[in-house]
């Protein structure tokens, strides 16, 4: 329909052009009263199915006109002969497909047709196939059509490899088809189901490399199309991962335990259930988070009563179960506290997204990828997969390459500047973490690093010293209340605003927070819950210049010993 | 033809070439009376398209001696104050005929075309192919050996009511070949091209075969295609000429290099599926082609190589010698030494343009052979009440001495015919009247072979191959490969049309080297392995035209200035030149309108009276033929009415009355408002 010129009309022939419309309308109106009022006086026949489909074959889109049908050829079907129903069925099937010539797209077409054939004792499936076919070869990107021939792959359970040939042949056709692309992501792992062993949802390596140089060539030939790169992030990514208990850490000092669980969870009766034995019976607690909301949270903690440990045994176990998954966590006499924890390093938690068993498949993807950069040095997509790869394969090694990608990524799409930035952000605190626990310390200085985001605070959770000094930070985040063994927190030279993040950290000695946005002394509110804090550093905060400062904080803070304004 | 014709017309067509029919057409339907003659039997001059019989009493007729003899019955027929411009009796565009049959003729029964319909009985000459002591027969030395029952040809039968697949965009190219039921049935009762499908290397065709299956053949005099953005397609479109015919994209291009021929990718389709580009050639490529379809944006690009040729140019780009070759030879199918870069890009461009209108070629291809094109407007010119007359011979223009008009024909029945307008075809002027001119000429062999030069999953292919010259100098030759399905050949075989300008004495001298790098002579095959396989040829038809396009009219002697010279087929792919002859070059007129004649007549207050149609007409004659003498008061004074109707009604009145205006009315929508999921 496209390049149809508009034709000028006069006067008389847009009157005429207003009669006629005036006229469908009124049509239109009266169908539309009889349909409702046969509907509420209960007379579900025939000539309903009549009436509406007048309406329909013109506007597919009257949603409730088709339940309407629905209701009447349910009627019918207990009503009318198995023969006489099969071809009132047989007619909807093509009344719909005349629906559907109306409008490809419409919601409520679809949806009718899926109701019927569901409810059809020998659904001609083949035919279905076929329908979709004829559509999608009309428009190949109908995402109505595909959903529908996804329902009808599934009921009339067509081999994978079928389904798969078809989006194939689509692709080939034209490869910029989210839809296609998306569909074989599903059937992929379907055709050749890997052993128990493997994360479900991933590839056997011979369907990998065979996809990558299909959708490489899809890249290669449009670089700017998007749809081929998010599939290609999708074969290079790895299935959620499992749920585990990342940490567990006992405190004899403030008799309490803290748990790191792999994902945000609501610990509770009826949500997630968390079992504590100590010494192997059972113990009851009050499971709450760090910062006393009742929201998803990676970190929990729980007071232990003060029987239920003590110095003169030779040791303490704590064992917490969560699912399937547990860990235990021993406290021998004398120590203060202890701790079980997944590494970082061995569970290569940050290694992006990408993550493929053979570091080959990645590092050979990586080459083409500079390759085509050689060639489009702006292109965005190829910049940022080249990132990730280098991510995925060496998160350390690559440091230095990831920083300078990032840069001419920050100039080759502007727009997104502030996201890139949040992500270099939360690579660099990864690479942090990771050299802090190579180091085996619990001190991390993040300093000078352009941060504009705290990212992965769930696994500092043994930090005692942290330095987030002249970065771009705007406020300490809630989620820094994680942080259980933090005793000195340097962040001078940032724009922090608020610290609500700064509560409840029982060991918090040292606080200083130089050269920031802290307008009033209000703001530090959430400092009073740190029972240990002693030492606050303020100098250089737009507060100073308020008269009234040193007196509020007193009032406000009045644990603190020494507060530097 | 007993029946005495109407003594006068408005226009008087002579000859049925595609550049003549469409006039025709358009002076029809603007409300002329025309009266369109040919000499010869069949419609379409050296457009026609033959099935296998009629080819064969075509080159029989070629390669008779011809005596020269001249009209000469008109001379006593016109008066004192008339002169005659003599037509020529007999056509000689046609020269170097050559035959050569590779398929072994080992038929001894009398071989006739099956369903051959013999009109003519009295030019029937029955003869009988025996089988010859060699299995090669050059037709020149023996032509008897070759002759076959003369029918009809098939170019003159009916054009089935099909289908229009114009205007229905980018709807795959492959549906539109739809086999009349007739057709398939015949087919099916045919078990020799059955056969011929199922086992071809077992059941070798022979000559006799193709002599039976001739009327599957449709063997195109002049070889090109459609550019699916050229101006023929508008204007059949434009014209609802296009309901006519039936298409057929060009499914493959094809390149030919060191010896190989490989596809070339051209659409985004293409590259990404293609298999012979590595995933860097992927990236140069496209990024040169997305380059070209808007150079003239990016002029920084190409400014520095303006003088240098295309060749050179791409070698400053990023793209390897394989995607050079590619776009230079396949692509913009330009010449490495003589074209400029400018020429260059814009060749590209066209071609890019114009892929994906209708597939994932730019080409288009009339299923039936191009044959059908000419005859289909002269459909169009007979509907709207044109009156045609084949084996209508016309012995001379009469021009009246005092006006230099041409006022009347007289035809080879001696009777008068006068006309205000008429229009010639260059093949009818005789050489006095051509003695200045210059022709050049063409280069074409027509093949019969058993397999397709590339073979593919599909043995329906279309392609074109430009095989690129073989020493600096000579001329890139362009190869159209034709399947089965294109209703141009039997069951089981191609036809393979050549062309080149030629450069040498004969068209077989030009091509046989062409000829011999991409295929087998039939007799050799059967020695060689069956694994590295060239297409066998079976058959071939060597022959020169003569190219009379780019001719100005002041080289011809005495044409009065009421006739109208129209060029026979160019040597080019597309039909750029014979649609653009015809005056139809804008057939969107308000651009028309706009740029040119604003600037040939300044608009002058006047009286609004309306021209004469025929005088629009003659005005974009002249105007598309550069023959506009601003001198010609009538013209200058009609036009300068015309253009001064300012108010929009009665200019858009005026343009009713010129037929490529009236082409574009109406019936351009509703061809697309055949919906694309018609078929659903």
């Amino acid at each position: 329909m496209h390049g149809r010129l508009k034709v000028k009309t006069t006067e008389e022939q847009a009157e005429a052009k207003r009669a006629e419309r005036e006229q469908k309308l009124k049509l239109y109106r009266e169908a539309t009263e009889a349909i409702f009022q046969k509907r509420q006086e209960g007379q579900l026949d025939e000539s309903v199915l009549e009436l509406t489909s007048q309406i329909l074959g013109a506007n597919p889109d009257f949603a409730t006109l088709w339940n309407c049908r629905r209701e009447v050829l349910m009627r019918l079907e207990t009503q009318k002969p198995p023969e006489e129903f099969a071809a009132l069925v047989a007619a909807e099937l093509g009344f719909l497909e005349s629906c559907l010539r109306v409008n490809p797209k419409s919601y409520g077409t679809w949806h009718h047709r899926c109701w019927l054939l569901g409810r059809l004792p020998e659904p001609n499936w083949a035919r279905e196939l076929e329908l979709c076919a004829k559509f999608l070869e009309a428009d190949e990107r109908n995402f109505h059509c595909w959903d529908y021939r996804r329902f009808v792959a599934q009921r009339a359970a067509v081999p994978p490899a079928e389904e798969l040939a078809f989006t194939d042949s689509l692709i080939t056709r034209n490869f910029s088809n989210y839809s296609s692309w998306h569909y074989r992501s599903c059937l992929l792992p379907k055709l050749q189901p890997l052993p128990d062993a493997q994360p479900p949802g991933r590839l056997p390596e011979d369907i990998l490399l065979r996809e990558l140089e299909l959708v490489q060539n899809a890249f290669f030939t449009d670089p700017n199309d998007q749809s081929a790169w998010f599939y290609h992030r999708w074969l290079l990514g790895r299935a959620d991962p499992q749920d585990a208990i990342r940490c567990l850490h006992v405190s004899r000092n403030e008799a309490c335990l803290t748990v790191c669980f792999s994902r945000p969870i609501i610990v509770g009766p009826g949500i997630e259930t968390v079992m504590l034995l100590v010494d192997e019976s059972p113990l009851p607690v009050e499971w709450r988070t760090p910062d006393g909301k009742k929201r998803p949270n990676h970190v929990w903690l729980c007071d232990l009563p003060a029987d239920s440990f003590n110095d003169q045994d030779s040791q303490h176990s704590f064992f917490l179960m969560w699912g399937d998954v547990q860990k235990e966590c021993v406290l021998y006499k004398g120590r203060k506290e202890s701790w079980c924890r997944d590494s970082a390093t061995d569970e290569q938690l940050f290694r992006t997204e990408l993550s493929v068993e053979k570091s080959t498949v990645l590092q050979s993807e990586l080459e083409s990828c500079k390759e085509l950069q050689d060639l489009e040095p702006d292109n965005k997509w190829c910049l940022l997969t080249i990132i990730l790869l280098m991510r995925a394969l060496d998160p350390l090694v690559y440091e230095k390459d990831t920083l300078k990608y990032f840069q001419t990524l920050k100039v080759a799409d502007p727009m997104r500047a502030s996201y890139l930035d949040d992500l270099r952000s939360k690579f660099l605190m990864e690479n942090h973490i990771l050299k802090m626990e190579y180091a085996e310390v619990r001190v991390l200085d993040l300093s000078y690093k352009d941060l504009t985001v705290l990212c992965h605070l769930d696994q500092l959770l043994l930090v005692t010293h942290l330095n987030l000094s002249h970065n771009l930070l705007r406020s300490l985040p809630p989620a820094l209340a994680m942080l259980r063994c933090l005793e000195v927190l340097q962040a001078d030279g940032n724009a922090i605003e608020t610290v609500e993040g700064v509560v409840n950290l029982p060991r918090l000695r040292e606080l200083s927070l130089c050269d920031n946005c802290l307008q009033h002394p209000s703001v530090l509110q959430p400092l009073a819950s740190c029972p240990k804090l002693s030492l606050l550093s303020l100098e250089r905060n737009p507060l100073c210049q308020l008269e009234a400062a040193p007196e509020e904080l007193r009032v406000l803070l009045p644990d603190v010993d020494r507060i530097l304004t | 033809m007993a029946d005495k014709l109407p003594s006068e017309f408005d226009v008087v067509v002579i000859g049925t070439g595609l550049p003549e029919s469409i006039i025709a057409a358009a002076c029809s339907r603007s409300g002329q009376s025309v009266l369109h003659v040919d000499s010869r039997s069949y419609y379409g001059g050296n457009w026609a398209s033959f099935s296998f019989s009629g080819l064969l009493s075509w080159i029989k007729e070629y390669q008779e001696e011809n005596n020269g003899e001249e009209w000469t019955a008109w001379q006593e027929l016109i008066l004192e104050t008339e002169e005659g411009v003599a037509l020529r009796k007999k056509d000689q565009t046609i020269q170097h005929v050559e035959v050569i049959c590779y398929a072994s003729q080992d038929s001894d029964e009398h071989v006739e075309e099956v369903g051959a319909v013999q009109k003519n009985p009295g030019s029937v000459t029955s003869a009988s192919t025996n089988d010859p002591p060699d299995s090669m027969v050059t037709a020149c030395s023996d032509t008897s050996e070759l002759t076959t029952p003369l029918s009809e040809p098939e170019a003159a039968r009916e054009v089935p009511d099909v289908d229009v697949t114009l205007g229905n965009e980018n709807h795959g190219g492959d549906t539109d070949c739809s086999q009349s039921p007739l057709e398939q049935e015949k087919a099916g009762n045919l078990p020799v091209g059955e056969d011929v499908v199922d086992a071809p290397k077992k059941n070798r065709i022979t000559y006799s075969q193709i002599v039976k299956e001739g009327r599957r053949f449709n063997i195109d005099l002049t070889s090109k295609l459609l550019y699916s953005r050229g101006l023929l397609i508008d204007l059949l479109i434009k014209s609802n000429v296009s309901r006519y015919a039936e298409f057929k994209n060009v499914t493959r291009i094809l390149g030919y290099q060191e010896g190989n021929v490989l596809q070339v990718p051209c659409s985004r389709a293409d590259v990404f599926n293609s298999k012979k580009l590595t995933m860097v050639e992927k990236r140069m490529l496209m990024k040169f082609l997305t380059f070209c379809l808007d150079y003239e944006q990016q002029p920084d690009e190409y400014k520095a190589y303006e003088e240098c040729t295309f060749s050179e140019y791409l070698k400053t780009q990023k793209l390897t010698p394989n995607l050079q070759h590619f776009v230079l030879h396949s692509i913009a199918m330009t010449s490495e030494e003589s074209t400029s870069t400018l020429d260059g890009l814009r060749e590209t461009q066209n071609f890019l343009r114009c892929l994906g209108r209708y597939g994932n070629t730019p080409f288009l291809f009339p299923l039936y052979g191009q044959g059908e094109l000419p005859q289909c407007f002269c459909r169009m010119c007979a509907v709207f009440g044109g009156t045609y007359c084949l084996s209508h011979a016309v012995q001379c223009l009469v021009v009246d001495k005092e006006s230099g008009k041409c006022k009347a024909i007289i035809d080879h029945f001696g009777q008068r015919i006068s006309a205000k307008y008429f229009i010639v075809e260059d093949s009818y002027l005789t050489e006095k009247t051509c003695s200045n001119v210059t022709y050049r000429q063409i280069s074409r062999a027509v093949l019969i072979t058993d397999q397709s030069v590339l073979k593919a999953d599909s043995d329906q292919q279309i392609s074109i191959l430009t095989v690129p010259p073989v020493e600096p100098g000579s001329e890139a030759v362009r190869v159209v490969e034709l399947c089965s399905s294109t209703m141009t050949c039997m069951k089981g075989t191609y036809l393979v049309h050549l062309t080149c300008p030629s450069s040498k004495k004969t068209a077989r001298e030009d091509l046989e080297s062409v000829v011999q790098k991409l295929f087998t002579p039939y007799a050799e095959a059967e020695l060689e392995n069956e694994e590295l396989k060239k297409p066998n040829l079976l058959w071939a038809l060597y022959f020169n035209m003569r190219d009379s396009s780019d001719i100005s009219r002041e080289c011809y002697n005495d044409l009065p200035s009421n006739v109208y010279v129209c060029c026979g087929p160019d040597g080019f792919l597309g039909n750029k030149n014979a649609v653009k002859q015809t005056g139809m070059y804008s057939c969107s007129m308000s651009s028309f309108w706009n740029s040119a004649l604003p600037c040939a007549y300044k608009p002058t207050s006047g009286t609004t009276s309306s021209p004469k149609p025929s005088l629009i007409l003659i005005f974009l004659l002249k105007f598309s033929q550069n023959t506009l003498d601003p001198s010609d008061t009538l013209l200058r004074n009609v036009f300068s009415r015309v253009l001064d109707l300012n108010s929009l009604s009665s200019a858009t009145e005026m343009l009713w009355l010129f037929p490529p205006y009236l082409f574009s009315q109406g019936q351009h929508n509703s061809l697309h408002n055949r919906c694309l999921i018609k078929n659903c």
